[in-house]
Order: structure tokens, then C-alpha cells, then sequence
């Protein structure tokens, strides 16, 4: 049997309230949020996140292979998935490979990590852009998830199996983006809808048909892609009830582009109970029908942090804000120099520090050097050292000041003293928090980000945010 | 093994020091000529009679190259400095150590920076390629941390501390307002300083010290040559210097209300000059207060006030021009101006004119006390420099 193991859905801290829009503009927006991700966040720091949800809910699994699809990717001709393996510290012989451009990626690499072999991380994520005021932008959101994808075993007892699926192709230009444009064309939307809701029927039928079931016997449902006319209307014709469909998040996350079929996958899994039939169908240039099936496992098996918490647990973004973060808006930098690229030959010897975030802790004295040191700061003992990874430590902030002059993408920079369970102290940077409500005593939790780039090079390392007030672990009731 | 000092063994014989400020219209070597003939003029020297000379800038240039050419030195040792803001005070304490040692009778520390052509606010570091972890705050962010550290350790109540760290930026601008070389000479009030408009934390523009350009010089000879240059020559009792590991940062036990850095090279510089009642005996001191959370520390670190006790002192005009001890009586870097290479070479040069009875009339400080100290950092807060030193106008 094979299926998924273990899911993880990321969605970004922040929301534009559409009606925020108008307010500026006079006009467009319309009703709800979408999510943003933070200035320091792009597909990559979010793939991250979302796979190590994942990761945390499967213990045992060891994953063989990274696929990272991304209509948004950080780099071209770089690979995007080397960062995430390296963040999540997979061993070299794991394989990163990126599925890349198409909205249609996100659903292909799981297809084909489902049909395939090996025990394959599948992360999607992505970034939507829209010019101010249009459709995209307000439909949009960004957002990641990742699946871990395996034979059934000891380490890895499958809580959803793969039934099967099907898929259709057929190529009209709907909805297009020529590289570097940051916001996508569409054609007029009846064209679209008149090409994708038979070729969505007829590849569903399929589907079921191939697996032996009826739409009848479709217990969660779930229509995605950017064409949200054609989504409405297809899952109003495949004849399964209508509580069977599942939100689709436009309401508070938005279209979240390739990563929304897996971000949607995930928020039903967390919801669901063993032995129901799952039935996920994306449009994109065609269409793609997954099938799912819950097992016992599933009861076992426990979300880290439910999608429906990261959307409950949310803070507004000012529409301003929003457009600076995209690149829409140049608000005046601080005068101060802007960072330096990082060098290559520096960061590649400090990859476990600078993506695991993994220092040293001296074995006779305890005492932890972030970053690593060879020489202890406790007891002077040289080469001592073994690793102390700390990206999954929680930790308490000691001090903390507002610096309104240094440089930052988006000032002021918040900035902590964090004092981590167990030993060990770092001073970092904040994110994801309002400048005034940091405290002393504050529990925080480090997650991967994107510090600035320099000459097209990205400067990826961690920083503190504080831990959501539900809290880690929190088994989400599966009955 | 130990720290011996070279008490006595050698002594200031000259100075000069340009004004510190926005000097748009002078350049690097403008301000390296003009600082280093004022200095020959007070010890009565040449250039060729200098035997060696030690250069300290923190990033104005580099190598000795940056003050031979400029004075055209011809073929003489000339070595740059740098220590973070230290990086004047090292300039000395090389000349002074290669003076002690017999390899050379003259020699002259000339600190100098342009800080204001870089077109930013601040200070800003050179940039080294790195692995892009390291921290970008500001040094105020970093120092910003130490106020409510201390106000919380101590119970003192916020509003209270902020009046206490006004009284320190008040103090060194009536200072300052009274030295014709300072970079602001205009007193401030305390309601100024606590409206100003925030750059860190709780620290607004009035509790950083000003950048600015500048230049300053002292000539070293041995002890017993001095009167051959000057009747008042500047004995120098003890040159301390303590560089920390950094791990102040990683390490949970440090607290933020104190420099152990700077408490080590004071300790190590009383012992050398055989002080043991710093309040007592100090005519005067500089201290760096780049900050004035760093000041109001440092009169603990530096044993001026017990631990717990300086924000009472500070309010009660211990440190004023006119109090117990007088701490910064130029001005000090909040008024002075913060020229990085120079500020070290600046401190001597007020201790030297108030030692003397050359300071400004309406700043000298009057007192049967001989001696004086200096103080001067680099880093922030869990990774810090630091220089102490005590000259006097008395031998032995």
C-alpha cells in the first residue's frame, strides 16, 4: 500500500482584508482575507516551514527524495529544494529536485510521488502577485504544504492509501505570466470554464471508474485552481453531495497557485476520519484527479499545527504594507548601506548553521555556542563539540529592543535576547510580531527566513518568532 | 606571567587635537596635517625627530601609507591601528610600549578618521565577506538593551531611569557647550533629551554620542627625557587593555548591566597605578559614553559608584563638571563628537589640558588631584574592547 504519511500545511502569519483595497483605492478588493507572506518569506522559507510540520507528525519517516514545485521560485537555474533539504538537514544522498513554473507542478509532483516509489517529500508552495486593485491580487494568497509520500510500513504507516487517479492535457493559453512579469494574464473566463468543467467531469468519471467507486461514495471533495469560475461550476456537476465539498480557502487564505491542491489536501486530512474517500481534482492546462482513502492509521496520527489554527491565529496587514512587501510600493529605505551578498564559500561551510540551525554544545561543560565554536566558552576543552541542533528548541526572550535605524527590507527591526529550553542563548531578529507587544518572558520558536538579497542572492537564516497562542502539539480531534 | 604596566616610564610630551565635527571641507589628510602639527608644536619636535610612528583609523584608510603620505614621512616605521573604537587609544598604547621598550626615543600615536563622507547615518562597519548570519544591528540597538536591563536588576522605575540617562546626555552637552573643539557646544535640556525622537529601544538622538570627523595626537618619550620638551609633561601610570571572547552574547548568565571587559581593565589599570580608591584619587576621568546607558554603567564598572548605586550619584551631580568627579569635563563623545580612530587620542588631550590648567576657563576643573583616567570601548554589549588608562602630572 502506498500513500501519505504524514501532511503539513503553512499559511503565512499575515492577511490583507480585501475591503482594505478599496479603502485606498477607491475600488477592487471585495469581501474576506488573504494570507501574505512576510517580507522575509518567500516559496522556499515557506516550503520549509510546511515541511517541517510534516516532518514533526512522522517521526519515524526518513524520505529518500525532496520534490519542490513552485510557481514562484526563488531562483531559476538554481535549484530551490537544495535550501529546503538543508534546512531540514536531509542527508546528502537525499535527491532535491524542483518542479517548476507551471501552476500545474504543484499537483504533478504529488501525482507522480504517489504513483512512483521511495519514500518522496513533496512540498508546494507559492507566492500570488496581482497588479493593485486587480482580480489576482485579491483572490490570491500565499501559502505551503507539505506530503510525505511512502510504502506502508513500520516507520511509516500510511494514513491516507492512493487509490489512483487520472489526468487530462490539452493546451489553451487560460491563464499565462511571461518570465519575470510579476502578474499573470488570463483570457476572457467563459473560454476557460466552457474547456475545463467537461474536461474536469470526464477526468473525475475516470478516475472513480479506475478505482471502482461512485461519486456517491466520495466522502470530501476537493476543487482547486485559478480559474475560480470554472472550479464553482465544476463541483457543482460531479455529483457528489454537497457537503462532501471542502472549503477551498478563498474566503481566508486565498489561491495559493501550485501550492493550493496540497494546502487544501491538508486542511481536509487534518479533518478527517479513517476510511473516507478523498477526491482531489485541480485545474490547470487540463485537468489532474487524485484519490485518496483514510486508513486506520489515520487515527494515529497527528497534525502539528492544523491549518484551521494558523488560520484562526492571524494578524492584519496594513494594504500599504502589503504593496512595499510585494515590490508595488518603494517606500523610503533606511540610510544605511545595504547588506553585502552573502559569499558562497562562507555560507557553504556553515550550511548546518546557517540552514539547520544547528550549533555546537561542549560535551564536558553543557555549554551551547551558537553558532558553533570549536573552542568552549565554559572550560576552554578544543574540538569537544557535538552537534546541538536548535531550529525545533523553544525558547524564552530575556531582553529585546526596537533598532529604527539599522537596515531591513521592512523596519524597524524587533530584536530579541532568547534565552532556549535546555541551555543555550541567541540573539536574533523577531518576525511575524508587532514591534511594541515583544516582552520579557515571551515564548518564541525559530522558523527559516529569507534576511535580505544582495546581487540576486538570497540570505537565508533563522529568526524568532513568538510561539502561536495555541500552542505546539495539539492533537486535532479526529471523530 | 603578569600585567606589569610601564608606570612612569614614559611620558605625554605633547598633544594637538583638531575640532571634531562636520568637516565637509577637510579631508582625510587635512585633518592628519593639521592634528599633527599642532602636536610637534607642543613637544617642540620635528617630523624627522620622530622615530616612529603608530596610525590609528577604524576605516578611513589603511596601513601607515594612510599617514606617511599625507605628512611625507620619509622611510619611518609608521604602523596603523585598528581596534574597533578603541582603535586611538591602541595607536598610544603601541607608541608608548615601543618608547618603554628602548627601540625608539620618540614616538607619536595620531588617531584620525573621516567618518561623515560615508553619506549614511552612524557608523557602519567594513563589510567582510561572511556566511550573511551574523547580526546587523545598530551599536545603540545593542546598547539600547542595557536600560531596562539595569532599571530592572536595580528596581528602578522607567520614568525615573529615562530622567537618570537625560541627566548624563545634559551634562556632557554643558560640558561640551563649554569646549571650543566640541562638535555641538550647546547645552540641552533634560526635556529635549527625553522627547527626542527615538533611535533604539528607549534611546532617542540625545543619548548617542555625535559622529563626527576629527583628528588627535600625542608625542611619547621616556620619563626621564620629558622635561627636555615640556615643563608639564604627562606621566603615563598604567595602558590596560581587555578584549572579550564575544560569548557575553551565547552566554545566559550574562545580564546585560554590566561590561565585564571594561571592570577587568580597570582593575588591571588601579593595579598598575597603584589606585585603590579610584573616586577618591582621580582628579577627572573620559569615559566612553557612546550611549548613556553606557555611561551610567560604566561609573560601576569603572568602581566610580558601587553596583546599583550610579543612577543616584548621576542625578546627584557626582560626575558634573563641578561635582565629586568630574567624568567627561570636554564633553565627551555625546558632545565631542565620536571621530572612531581619534575619540581614544581625544580623551588624553582633555586629560592633558585640565591636568596642565589649559582647558577653557569656564570648563577647568579646579582640584589638588593629579591624577586621571580614560576610558574607551569597542563593540557592544557581550563583545566588547576595552582601554583604560591613568596619566598624572607627578612621577612616582
Amino acid at each position: 500500500m502506498r500513500g501519505i504519511v504524514s501532511s503539513g500545511g503553512y499559511v503565512p502569519y499575515r492577511r490583507l482584508q480585501r475591503s482594505a483595497v478599496a479603502g485606498l483605492l477607491g475600488s477592487g478588493g471585495g469581501k474576506g482575507t488573504r494570507s501574505v507572506a512576510s517580507h522575509d518569506e518567500d516559496t522556499t522559507t515557506m516550503g520549509v516551514e510546511a515541511a517541517r510540520l510534516a516532518l514533526r507528525s512522522a517521526p519515524g519517516a526518513a524520505p529518500t527524495s525532496l520534490w519542490f514545485a513552485t510557481a514562484s521560485p526563488a531562483y531559476l537555474d538554481k535549484t530551490n529544494a537544495t535550501a529546503v533539504h538543508a534546512a531540514l538537514r536531509l542527508p546528502g544522498e537525499v535527491s532535491a529536485l524542483d518542479f517548476g513554473g507551471a501552476l500545474r507542478s504543484g499537483i504533478g509532483a504529488l501525482g507522480a510521488a504517489l504513483a512512483g516509489g521511495g519514500t518522496t517529500l513533496v512540498v508546494l508552495s507559492d507566492q500570488r502577485d496581482g497588479l493593485p486593485g486587480g482580480g489576482d491580487e485579491s483572490a490570491g494568497g500565499d501559502g505551503a504544504a507539505a506530503l510525505l509520500v511512502a510504502e506502508d510500513g513500520p516507520g511509516s504507516p500510511v494514513m491516507a492509501e492512493y487509490l489512483g487517479g487520472a489526468s487530462a492535457t490539452d493546451e489553451f493559453v487560460d491563464r499565462w505570466r511571461a518570465p519575470g512579469d510579476r502578474r499573470s494574464k488570463s483570457w476572457e473566463e467563459r473560454f476557460g470554464e466552457t474547456r475545463y468543467v467537461p474536461l474536469g467531469r470526464s477526468t473525475f468519471d475516470r478516475a472513480l471508474k479506475d478505482a471502482g467507486l461512485t461519486p456517491e461514495g466520495v466522502d470530501r471533495v476537493i476543487v482547486t485552481g485559478m480559474h475560480l469560475r470554472a472550479n464553482k461550476a465544476l463541483a457543482g456537476k460531479l455529483g457528489v453531495a454537497p457537503e462532501a465539498l471542502a472549503d477551498d480557502l478563498a474566503a481566508t487564505v486565498g489561491q495559493t497557485g501550485a501550492a493550493h491542491p496540497g494546502l487544501v489536501l491538508a486542511a481536509v486530512l487534518e479533518t478527517s476520519r479513517p476510511g473516507q474517500v478523498i477526491a482531489l481534482v485541480h485545474l490547470a492546462d487540463g485537468a489532474e484527479v487524485l484519490l485518496l482513502r483514510t486508513t486506520p492509521a489515520r487515527a494515529d496520527w497527528e497534525p502539528t499545527r492544523p491549518v484551521a489554527d494558523q488560520i484562526a491565529a492571524a494578524a492584519d496587514l496594513p494594504y500599504g504594507k502589503f504593496l512595499a512587501w510585494r515590490g508595488m510600493l518603494t517606500p523610503e529605505p533606511p540610510r544605511r548601506p545595504e547588506p553585502q551578498r552573502v559569499s558562497t564559500p562562507a555560507a557553504w561551510r556553515a550550511e548546518d548553521w546557517k540552514y539547520g540551525f544547528v550549533g555546537s554544545r561542549d560535551r564536558s561543560s553543557g555549554a551551547v555556542h551558537l553558532p558553533p565554536s570549536r573552542v568552549s566558552m565554559e572550560g576552554g576543552a578544543v574540538d569537544e563539540m557535538e552537534p546541538a541542533p536548535m531550529a525545533d528548541v523553544q525558547g524564552t526572550i530575556v531582553t529585546s529592543t526596537i533598532d529604527r535605524l539599522a537596515y531591513s527590507p521592512s523596519p524597524p527591526i524587533v530584536f530579541a535576547v532568547v534565552d532556549f529550553d535546555g541551555g543555550g542563548r541567541f540573539p536574533v531578529e523577531m518576525t511575524d510580531v508587532e514591534a511594541e507587544a515583544v516582552a520579557i518572558g515571551d515564548r518564541v520558536e525559530m522558523t527559516f527566513r529569507r534576511l535580505y538579497s544582495a546581487d540576486g542572492i538570497h540570505d537565508y537564516f533563522w529568526k524568532a518568532r513568538p510561539v502561536p497562542a495555541a500552542g505546539p502539539p495539539t492533537a486535532e480531534e479526529t471523530g | 606571567m603578569g600585567s606589569h604596566g610601564i608606570r612612569d616610564r614614559v611620558a605625554i610630551v605633547g598633544m594637538g587635537c583638531t575640532a571634531f565635527g562636520e568637516h565637509w571641507d577637510r579631508s582625510l589628510d587635512d585633518l592628519i596635517v593639521d592634528a599633527a602639527a599642532d602636536t610637534f608644536a607642543s613637544a617642540g619636535v620635528t617630523k624627522e625627530e620622530v622615530d616612529a610612528y603608530w596610525f590609528g583609523t577604524a576605516q578611513s584608510g589603511m596601513s601607515g601609507i594612510t599617514l606617511a603620505r599625507p605628512l611625507q614621512l620619509e622611510n619611518k616605521p609608521v604602523t596603523r591601528v585598528e581596534n574597533y573604537c578603541t582603535t586611538g587609544s591602541e595607536a598610544l598604547r603601541a607608541a608608548a610600549y615601543a618608547v618603554a621598550s628602548g627601540a625608539y626615543d620618540v614616538a607619536m600615536a595620531l588617531g584620525a578618521e573621516k567618518v561623515k563622507d560615508s553619506g549614511y547615518q552612524g557608523l557602519n562597519a567594513f563589510p567582510v565577506p561572511g556566511d550573511g548570519t551574523a547580526r546587523t544591528l545598530t551599536a545603540a540597538a545593542m546598547f539600547s538593551m542595557v536600560a531596562p536591563a539595569y532599571a530592572r536588576k536595580y528596581g528602578v522605575d522607567e520614568e525615573q531611569l529615562a530622567e537618570v540617562l537625560a541627566t548624563i546626555s545634559v551634562k556632557n552637552h554643558f560640558n561640551g557647550a563649554r569646549n571650543p573643539r566640541a562638535q555641538f557646544r550647546k547645552e540641552v535640556s533634560k526635556e529635549t533629551v527625553l522627547r527626542s525622537p527615538r533611535v533604539a529601544g528607549t534611546l532617542g538622538v540625545f543619548d548617542c554620542a555625535g559622529v563626527a570627523d576629527g583628528a588627535a595626537a600625542a608625542i611619547v618619550v621616556r620619563a626621564e627625557d620629558a622635561h627636555r620638551y615640556t615643563d608639564k609633561p604627562l606621566y603615563i601610570k598604567a595602558l590596560s587593555f581587555a578584549a572579550g571572547s564575544g560569548s557575553g552574547l551565547i552566554d545566559p548568565d550574562y545580564d546585560y548591566t554590566h561590561f565585564p571587559e571594561c571592570e577587568v581593565a580597570a582593575r588591571d589599570a588601579y593595579a598598575q597605578a597603584g589606585i585603590t580608591d579610584p573616586r577618591r584619587q582621580l582628579a577627572m576621568a573620559e569615559v566612553h559614553d557612546c550611549f548613556t546607558p553606557t555611561e551610567l554603567v560604566l561609573m560601576e564598572d569603572l568602581g566610580f559608584a558601587e553596583r546599583g548605586t550610579a543612577w543616584k550619584e548621576i542625578l546627584a551631580g557626582t560626575f558634573a563638571l563641578d561635582g565629586e568627579l568630574p567624568v567627561n569635563p570636554d564633553g565627551g563623545l555625546k558632545s565631542f563628537g565620536h571621530p572612531v580612530g581619534a575619540s581614544g587620542l581625544r580623551m588624553f588631550y582633555e586629560c592633558w589640558l585640565q591636568l596642565r590648567g589649559e582647558a577653557t576657563p569656564e570648563r577647568q576643573i579646579s582640584t589638588d588631584r593629579t591624577l586621571a583616567l580614560t576610558h574607551n570601548l569597542g563593540g557592544y554589549p557581550g563583545e566588547m574592547v576595552s582601554f583604560v588608562s591613568v596619566v598624572g602630572t607627578e612621577p612616582g
